[in-house]
C-alpha cells in the first residue's frame, strides 16, 4: 500500500478548500491529531479564520467501557458557532464514532449553518454514516491494522503504520 | 467422676510448679498430683502429653449480656464460650439491664448461673442505683446476695462526694471497690485517645488526663478512707506510673488491664475498624509499651479479656455511633501467650496474671492447682495455631480487632468443679 | 491510609473518601479534568453526555442544600439521573440501619452515592459494604473529610497562584472540628505546599496537630505573615457554648480577617471560605468582598471539581 507524504496531501487539500472558503467559516480541529492538520492547513490557506480545538472525551460512546482518557484537555471554541460555516478537521477517518461525538459537541456550543468533514486518510471501516467532504487519500485497512499521525519537534508530520499490512 | 489427666505439663504458678505430673480429679477436687493413689480407678481418661495443664483461668470482666441485652448474647453463649476459652471463673460487670443494684437481680443471675453449664460466676454489683452515680446501692445486702465487688462499670460517677460516700460505706463492711478511673467532663462524648489518629480521622478524643485526673482524685480518697480499690482497664503510661508510686507508698491498691490494650494501639483505628472502638481507648505506641513492661514487671495485677460480645447491628456503624467493646473471653489465653512470646516471659509468670493473681483481686478460691483444692483445670496447646473467624468463635460476639488473623495457643480441656466442661472436637 | 479501599489495584480511583494518602497523579488528574468541565461551564449548552444513564444518588444523612445542590447540578450537567434522599427525616428515623438503607438502594440500581453524614468514618464505611460496581463520594463526614472541598480549593489556588510549591498558606479557624480544614492540609502536604500554618486558639485545635505537618500559630498578625493564601474556616454558632470560646466578639477580635490583619499577608494574598460565611464573626465583609476575595470563584469551580470527581469514578 502506497502512503503519501501528509505534507503533500495536507497542500491538496488546501487547493481543494480555497474556492469555497467565506468569511463566516471557522476551523475546528480534533484534539489531537486533527488540530496538527487543521494548523497546517490554516498555513497554507493564506486567510485568517478562527480556530477551535475539540476534545471529544467527555462525549465519546465507549466511557463506560473504558473510562476517561487521562489526559482530557478543554475543548476551546473561542467563537459564535451559531450560524457558523464550520469546516471539521481530522487526521483519520475510521468508524466515524469520533465525528458523530464531535458534531455533538459542537451542537452544545451552538447552531451552526453548516459541517463540512475534512480528513488527511480515509481508511474505511465505518459504523455510522459518515462521509468526509475533503479526503486526502483513501486507504482500504483491515481491522488489525492501524495507522496514526506523529508530529516531531520541528513541527514536521509523519505517518506510523501498525498491525498485519505494515 | 474420676479423671485422669495424664503426662501434662503442669504448670501453677501459686506453687511454682513447672513439671510433667499426672492430676487425679475425684468429687470435683483434685485428691492427688503425680502418682495415683491407691484404688483410683478413672472414668475418663485425658491424655495431656504436649500440653500445658494450668488452673482454670480467672477473667475480672466478662459480659454475660443478661438480663437485658439478650440480643447481643445470651447466659448460655457467653459461659460456653468461656469454657471454650479455659475460663472457670469469672465476674460480671453490673452493666447490665437493669444494672445490678437489687439483690433480687443478683440472686437470680446465681441462680441462673448456677443451673447453666460453665464457669463460677461472681457478679460485681452496682456501686450506685441504676449506675447512676447518685445514690448508695444496698452493698451490704448485694454482698450477701453473692457480689464479690462493687463497681460503676464504665459509667460515670460525675459527684465526688458521691465516690467518696461510697468508698466510705464500703469500708464499713471490708467491701472491694473496682472502679474504671475516667474524669466523665475530660472524656465526654469521645471515642478515641487524644492523639494523631483522632487529630488525623476527626474522631472525638479522650485524653489522657481523662484517666489520671479520675486516678489522682481516686488516690487520694484511697489515702483519705482506706478503701479496698482495684483499678480496672488502664491505659495510658502516666496512668501507670501514678499507681507505681501509689503501690510503692504501701497504698491497699490493685489494678488490671484488658488483654487487647497490650497489643492494640490507636493506629489500629486509623482505618474506622469499629471491632477497635474500645473503652477505655486505645492510646498511643508509648503507652502500649509501658502497659506491656508494667505487665512484665508485675505491676498490673491482672489480665482481664473485657468481654463484651456486641451484634453487628450496633457494630457496623460509623466509628463513633458503634457499640464499643470486643469478643474477647475466648482470646484471653492466646493473647496473653502472645505477649509473653514476644517479650520473652517465661510461661509461669504469663499465667500469674490470668489465674492465681486475678483470683486473688477476686478474693476467691480458685487460680491454683492443689491437693484438696477445686478441681477447676485448663488444658491447652500452647503452639497450636488457629485462626479467629465467626466460625471459630463459641460467643455470640463476633466483633474482634483479630478477626482473619491467626493466633496460637489453643485450650483441648477445661475442667469445672471436676467436670469435663468443654472438650475441642477438631485440632 | 485506606489507600486500598479508595484506589483500584490498576491505581485508578475507585472511591472518594478523603485526601489522606491519596497520591498527587490522582490529585493533579482531577485538577486538570476539573479544567476541562470549566470550559463546559461557559457554553450554550453546559451539558455533556458522558455519565448518561448513570443513577447518582445523593444520600443526605446530615442536611446541607448548598452541597447537595453543587453535587446535583454537577451529575446533572454530566447528564446522569440524580435521585437526592434527605435520609435524617426518613428511613433513619424508622430505625433501619445506614448500611441497611444502603443496601435497598443499591438494589435501585444505583451506580453511585454522594455521601453526607454527621459521624466520622461513615462514608468508609458505606464503601466497605457496596457492590463492587458503586462508587462512594464523601461529601462530608463529621469532622474527618471534605475531600470535593479540598479538591476545589485547591483547584482555587492553582487558577490564582499557578502551582503549590512556593507557596505559604494560613488556615484560620476552628480545626477541631473541620472536616473541611483535614481535606484541605492533606491535599496541600501531598501537592508540596511546603508551608502550612494553621491559626487558631488552642481551644480550636486537636492535640498531635503538628503531625499532619501544620505549624501552629496562635495570634493572626504572625500567622498570616507573608501568606499567599488565607484560607477563613467557618465558626459554627455551637462553638460558643461549652467554654470553647468565650464570645464570637472576641473572636472575631483577635482571630477575624478585617482589612487591617490581611496586611500582613503578601499584597496579592488570596482569600478563601468553605462557606458558608459568619460575616462579623470570621471574616469582615469588607474581606470577604474585597479584592483580594476570590470566594465566589470557589462556588463556580466547585461544580467542575466535582464533576471531574464523578466522571473520573465512573469510568474507572
Amino acid at each position: 500500500m502506497h502512503l503519501t507524504d501528509p505534507n503533500a496531501l495536507i497542500d491538496r487539500m488546501a487547493a481543494a478548500m480555497r474556492p469555497l472558503l467565506r468569511p463566516d467559516c471557522a476551523l475546528v480541529g480534533i484534539h489531537t491529531g486533527g488540530v496538527w492538520v487543521m494548523d497546517a492547513l490554516a498555513e497554507r490557506l493564506e486567510v485568517e479564520l478562527p480556530r477551535g480545538v475539540l476534545d471529544i472525551s467527555f462525549y465519546r460512546d465507549d466511557f463506560s467501557r473504558i473510562g476517561l482518557h487521562p489526559e482530557v484537555k478543554p475543548s476551546r471554541i473561542p467563537f459564535e458557532v451559531e450560524d457558523r460555516h464550520v469546516l471539521l478537521i481530522d487526521d483519520v477517518l475510521y468508524t466515524g464514532r469520533t465525528v458523530r461525538a464531535a458534531m455533538n459537541l459542537l451542537f452544545d456550543y451552538g447552531r451552526p449553518a453548516s459541517i463540512r468533514l475534512a480528513v488527511l486518510v480515509d481508511r474505511g471501516g465505518r459504523e455510522l454514516p459518515v462521509c468526509a467532504d475533503f479526503v486526502g487519500q483513501a486507504l482500504d485497512l483491515g481491522p488489525d491494522e492501524h495507522i496514526s499521525l506523529q508530529r516531531d519537534a520541528a513541527g514536521m508530520l509523519s505517518f506510523i503504520m501498525k498491525g498485519a499490512g505494515a | 467422676m474420676k479423671i485422669r489427666i495424664r503426662n501434662g505439663r503442669v504448670v501453677d504458678p501459686a506453687s511454682g510448679l513447672d513439671a510433667v505430673r499426672d492430676i487425679h480429679v475425684a468429687a470435683g477436687r483434685i485428691i492427688a498430683m503425680g502418682a495415683a493413689p491407691a484404688d483410683f480407678h478413672a472414668n475418663l481418661d485425658l491424655d495431656a502429653a504436649g500440653l500445658v495443664v494450668c488452673p482454670g483461668l480467672v477473667d475480672l470482666s466478662v459480659r454475660l449480656r443478661e438480663p437485658g441485652f439478650e440480643y447481643m448474647a445470651t447466659l448460655e453463649t457467653e459461659m460456653r464460650a468461656a469454657a471454650a476459652g479455659g475460663v472457670t471463673s469469672l465476674a460480671c460487670p453490673p452493666d447490665t439491664d437493669p444494672p445490678l443494684d437489687e439483690p433480687g437481680l443478683v440472686e437470680m443471675l446465681k441462680f441462673r448461673t448456677r443451673n447453666t453449664p460453665g464457669p463460677r460466676v461472681y457478679p460485681v454489683g452496682a456501686l450506685t442505683w441504676k449506675l447512676r452515680g447518685e445514690r448508695l446501692t444496698e452493698m451490704a445486702e448485694l454482698q450477701e446476695a453473692g457480689c464479690v465487688a462493687f463497681s460503676q462499670a464504665d459509667a460515670p460517677l460525675v459527684d465526688t462526694k458521691v465516690l467518696l460516700r461510697a468508698l466510705e460505706y464500703a469500708v464499713t463492711f471490708d467491701l472491694p471497690v473496682w472502679l474504671r478511673p475516667q474524669d466523665p467532663h475530660l472524656a465526654h462524648d469521645g471515642v478515641a485517645h487524644d492523639g494523631v489518629v483522632a487529630a488525623r480521622l476527626g474522631l472525638p478524643a479522650i485524653p489522657v488526663p481523662a484517666e489520671t485526673v479520675a486516678l489522682q482524685t481516686i488516690l487520694l480518697l484511697v489515702r483519705e478512707t482506706g478503701a479496698r480499690v482495684h483499678f480496672a482497664r488502664l491505659s495510658s503510661r502516666a496512668g501507670l506510673d501514678m499507681v507505681r508510686r501509689a503501690k510503692h507508698d504501701g497504698l491497699r491498691i490493685t489494678c488490671d488491664v484488658g488483654v487487647h490494650h497490650a497489643h492494640l494501639s490507636e493506629m489500629d483505628v486509623a482505618d474506622f475498624n469499629a471491632n477497635c472502638h474500645l473503652v477505655p481507648p486505645l492510646r498511643s505506641i508509648r503507652d502500649r509499651e509501658a502497659i506491656r513492661h508494667a505487665l512484665a514487671e508485675g505491676l498490673v495485677d491482672a489480665v482481664c479479656s473485657d468481654h463484651a460480645p456486641v451484634n453487628d447491628d450496633a457494630k457496623e456503624l460509623p466509628f463513633q455511633e458503634a457499640e464499643p467493646g470486643a469478643t474477647g473471653v475466648e482470646l484471653l489465653l492466646p493473647l496473653t501467650l502472645k505477649w509473653a512470646r514476644e517479650s520473652g516471659v517465661p510461661l509461669i509468670r504469663a499465667l500469674d496474671l490470668i489465674t492465681r493473681r486475678p483470683a486473688g483481686i477476686l478474693g476467691v478460691e480458685a487460680g491454683v492447682l492443689a491437693v484438696g483444692g477445686p478441681a477447676d483445670v485448663c488444658i491447652f496447646d500452647p503452639d497450636a495455631p488457629w485462626t479467629v473467624s465467626p466460625k471459630t468463635l463459641l460467643s455470640l460476639g463476633k466483633n474482634s480487632p483479630y478477626l482473619g488473623m491467626e493466633l496460637q495457643g489453643q485450650v483441648r480441656y477445661t475442667l469445672i468443679d471436676g467436670h469435663l466442661d468443654y472438650k475441642r472436637n477438631h485440632h | 491510609m485506606n489507600g486500598n479501599l479508595q484506589l483500584n489495584a490498576d491505581g485508578s480511583l475507585r472511591h472518594l473518601l478523603t485526601l489522606d494518602g491519596l497520591p498527587a497523579r490522582i490529585l493533579t488528574q482531577i485538577l486538570d479534568t476539573a479544567e476541562s468541565f470549566i470550559s463546559v461551564a461557559e457554553r450554550e449548552v453546559k451539558k455533556v453526555p458522558l455519565l448518561r444513564g448513570k443513577a447518582i444518588f445523593n444520600l443526605f444523612f446530615e442536611p446541607s442544600t448548598r452541597t447537595r445542590t453543587t453535587f446535583e447540578i454537577a451529575a446533572k450537567r454530566l447528564s446522569a439521573d440524580v435521585v437526592n434522599l434527605n435520609i435524617a427525616t426518613s428511613a433513619q428515623s424508622k430505625g433501619e440501619t445506614l448500611l441497611d438503607t444502603v443496601a435497598n438502594l443499591s438494589a435501585m440500581q444505583a451506580d453511585m452515592f454522594v455521601v453526607r453524614h454527621a459521624s466520622s468514618g461513615a462514608a468508609h464505611l458505606i464503601a466497605r459494604h457496596v457492590e463492587p460496581h458503586i462508587h462512594v463520594v464523601n461529601a462530608g463526614d463529621g469532622r474527618c473529610a471534605h475531600p470535593t472541598q479540598g479538591l476545589l480549593d485547591m483547584f482555587t489556588i492553582r487558577q490564582h497562584k499557578g502551582a503549590f510549591h512556593n507557596l505559604r498558606v494560613a488556615i484560620v479557624g476552628d480545626l477541631l472540628h473541620s472536616r473541611v480544614a483535614r481535606s484541605q492540609i492533606h491535599a496541600l502536604t501531598t501537592l508540596g505546599c511546603p508551608e502550612v500554618r494553621i491559626v487558631a486558639p488552642r481551644t480550636l485545635l486537636p492535640r498531635d496537630v503538628d503531625h499532619l505537618g501544620v505549624h501552629v500559630h496562635y495570634r493572626m498578625d504572625t500567622g498570616i505573615k507573608d501568606c499567599d493564601v488565607v484560607i477563613m474556616l467557618r465558626l459554627q454558632n455551637e462553638r460558643m457554648q461549652g467554654a470553647l470560646l468565650p464570645s464570637p466578639q472576641e473572636y472575631f477580635k483577635y482571630w477575624g480577617l478585617t482589612p487591617d490583619k490581611l496586611r500582613h499577608a503578601r499584597p496579592d494574598a488570596i482569600v478563601m471560605h468553605p462557606g458558608p460565611m459568619n460575616r462579623g464573626v470570621e471574616i469582615d465583609s469588607d474581606v470577604a468582598d474585597g479584592k483580594h476575595s476570590v470566594i465566589l470563584n470557589q462556588v463556580t469551580y466547585g461544580i467542575a471539581v466535582r464533576m471531574a470527581v464523578m466522571s473520573l469514578l465512573a469510568g474507572g
